[in-house]
């Protein structure tokens, strides 16, 4: 099914996850997409009935977002790997890895990022080089 | 009582996959259980960078080996609804009958492997063998005993005569006929009932909240099943999800064996039902857009999120898999039991380690 | 003399540790159907074990990652020598479809020497056992060199 989503902001995501919640819908995933060099897209995947319902943030990259693992405890896991693979932070979590979910403990670098234009940039690693 | 910490993994007798599990325990008894990933992870969704949109069908069948073939259907699914493409009907068909087969051999492969876990080697050799006949089938009609390669963007590769569709059909006879005798060996029997009634108990509402899928959520009574959506040919076929209530392990493994007898139920009614025609259509242009497919593998649901933006090589290939969704599963089971029932729940979701973290 | 009788001994019934260092689960569960009935590699005397210190011959399927090598380096330390190692599947001998992820080191011969290549994506379970019997010639080898 083609994606047609509902705005959200990194304000209002839990509080906008909890009335999904509320309305009855199963947690499926995150996707992170990255756009161009500062912002990402992350999008919250629900489903209810075989119905899909889909959020969209479109987010700085170095803005902390609200973790919804309170809300759905499930999240955390993936909103892990989204720390580990784009190196965006999440606020919160349940159980927060640290970015080594996948990842060894010196890599620094953001492997799915293609721009890697973070403030710090000139101490990461290019995507690709895993420094361990 | 002292805390003491005991690492489960990566190197595990029962588990075929490296993957870690730190168990906090008072007693013998779990407190906590985390685990830990990364012996796996290779950046699959990362390579869509260099292949193209042809070349990633070949990528994501190597996600997983075991539902290989179920991986690509949802890629090449998904790309078709995104560039327009109606995949012809006998297609569609020979995709249930493979995407069927995948799912017999795989909950034989997890029956054998769960037999394992509390020590029924025995019954190990005997679910391997009949799942023998399934990967005999695959061979002989695909190629391959594994990765079997037959979904295209439009359609299939490969297609099956008469002689070969009489041979599949008796071959799933014995398949049936062995599965049941098996069926009534394991299910009444003392050692397993022991090891498995009322372990890793999970209520109809944890399993719902925790976002789990596949059989772990249909054993709760959730009647969640990606192939109530109707792709491929499912839509044409007489079809309805599996369901048991208990919710426990024994559960699990029950509603893993109606599926088999399901899937063979299925694969006679596509046989009977496929029409002649076309394998394939040609593929023209380049895909553009953002597109969500959803299939039922034998794990449990996968989800595949694709973006592209009309060029050679897709802008983003997102992969949630079954296992990777039923991880929570762990956290939320494990408190509470026995350090001695660790493995028979841990292999109760049918963990797939390669899938989950790509 | 003894030497020579535990060597040819350990021929016959070498034990096999297998490890998944990131494989995609199609060369492993060929390697686990190498021991069901079908395939039947104990007629051989070969045993799967789960410990390091148990085994002869060691069994690599996928690519080698940055977080499994040091796994990968540590068990193959624990086998007593002699030893010998077959690399399995297009992943295990060079990265294959994976090679060019950013987190594949490559092939199993980047961490640890490999004695014997497996080709196929998924090896099948003949060229595995096929593979296991060369093993054991190298095994052979590695035994007399060592009591020379």
């Amino acid at each position: 099914m083609i994606v047609s989503d509902i705005p959200v902001c990194p304000e209002n995501i839990v509080g906008e996850t909890a009335k999904i919640k509320v309305e009855g819908y199963r947690f499926v995933t995150l996707t992170c997409v990255e756009l161009d060099e500062t912002r990402v897209d992350v999008l919250y995947h629900f489903d209810r009935d075989y119905q899909m319902k889909h959020l969209r943030m479109t987010v700085l990259k170095d803005t902390p977002i609200p973790s919804i693992s309170p809300v759905y405890f499930a999240a955390f896991l993936v909103e892990n790997e989204i720390q580990d693979l784009f190196g965006i932070r999440f606020q919160g979590l349940a159980i927060d890895y640290d970015r080594t979910l996948y990842l060894a403990e010196d890599v620094k670098a953001a492997p799915f990022c293609k721009y890697v234009v973070l403030k710090t940039s000139a101490t990461l690693n290019t995507p690709g080089e895993n420094p361990s | 009582m002292t805390k003491t910490i005991i690492p489960f993994g990566p190197q595990h007798p029962v588990l075929p996959e490296p993957v870690h599990l730190q168990l906090t325990l008072q007693d013998e008894v779990i407190t906590e259980a985390i685990p830990a990933f990364g012996y796996v992870h290779r950046g699959l969704e990362k390579l869509a960078e260099i292949r193209d949109f042809q070349q990633m069908i070949y990528v994501v069948e190597r996600i997983c080996g075991i539902c290989s073939m179920i991986h690509a259907m949802c890629y090449c699914q998904g790309l078709e609804e995104m560039m327009g493409i109606d995949v012809p009907p006998r297609a569609r068909f020979l995709r249930v009958i493979w995407s069927e087969l995948h799912r017999i051999h795989s909950h034989l492969l997890w029956m054998g492997l769960f037999a394992d876990s509390f020590g029924f080697e025995s019954l190990f050799m005997q679910c391997w063998k009949i799942r023998e006949k399934i990967l005999d089938i695959d061979e002989a009609t695909t190629g391959n005993r594994v990765v079997i390669s037959v979904n295209v963007i439009g359609g299939v590769r490969k297609d099956l005569n008469a002689e070969q569709i009489h041979w599949i059909l008796s071959e799933l006879k014995d398949v049936e006929k062995e599965t049941l005798r098996l069926e009534t060996t394991i299910m009444t029997d003392y050692t397993v009932k022991k090891r498995t009634v009322g372990k890793g108990v999970l209520t109809r509402q944890q399993a719902y909240e925790l976002g789990l899928v596949g059989p772990v959520l249909r054993a709760s009574g959730i009647a969640q099943d990606s192939r109530m959506l109707g792709y491929a040919a499912f839509n044409e076929i007489d079809f309805a999800p599996v369901v048991e209530t208990d919710g426990d392990c024994y559960a699990r493994c029950k509603v893993r064996f109606r599926e088999i007898f399901q899937s063979i139920d299925l694969i006679r009614q596509a046989i009977a039902k496929m029409p002649d025609g076309e394998l394939a259509v040609k593929v023209k242009g380049r895909p553009e857009g953002e597109v969500v497919s959803r299939v039922e593998q034998p794990r449990g649901e996968v989800f595949y999120y694709i973006k592209a933006n009309g060029k050679k090589n897709l802008e983003r290939v997102r992969v949630r898999t079954p296992t990777f969704a039923n991880v929570p599963a762990l956290l939320a089971m494990l408190p509470g039991m026995w350090l001695s029932d660790v493995p028979v729940i841990v292999l109760s979701i049918d963990p797939c380690i390669s899938c989950t973290e790509r | 003399m003894f030497e020579k009788i535990l060597t040819k001994a350990r021929m016959l019934s070498p034990w096999v540790l297998h490890f998944d260092c990131g494989s995609c689960n199609g060369c492993d569960i060929e390697v686990l159907a190498c021991l069901t009935p079908v395939y039947d590699l104990e007629r051989f005397g070969i045993i799967n074990t789960g410990n390091p210190m148990h085994a002869d011959i060691f069994l690599v399927t996928g690519t080698v990652n940055h977080r499994n090598k040091q796994v990968l380096r540590n068990l193959y330390d624990q086998i007593p020598e002699p030893k010998v190692v077959v690399a399995l599947g297009a992943c295990g001998l060079t990265g294959g479809v994976f090679r060019e992820a950013y987190n594949v080191v490559g092939g199993v011969d980047k961490v640890i020497p490999v004695d014997v290549y497996v080709p196929g994506c998924p090896a099948k379970p003949e060229a595995i056992i096929d593979g296991v019997v060369l093993g054991l010639e190298k095994f052979r080898q590695k035994a007399s060199a060592m009591h020379s």
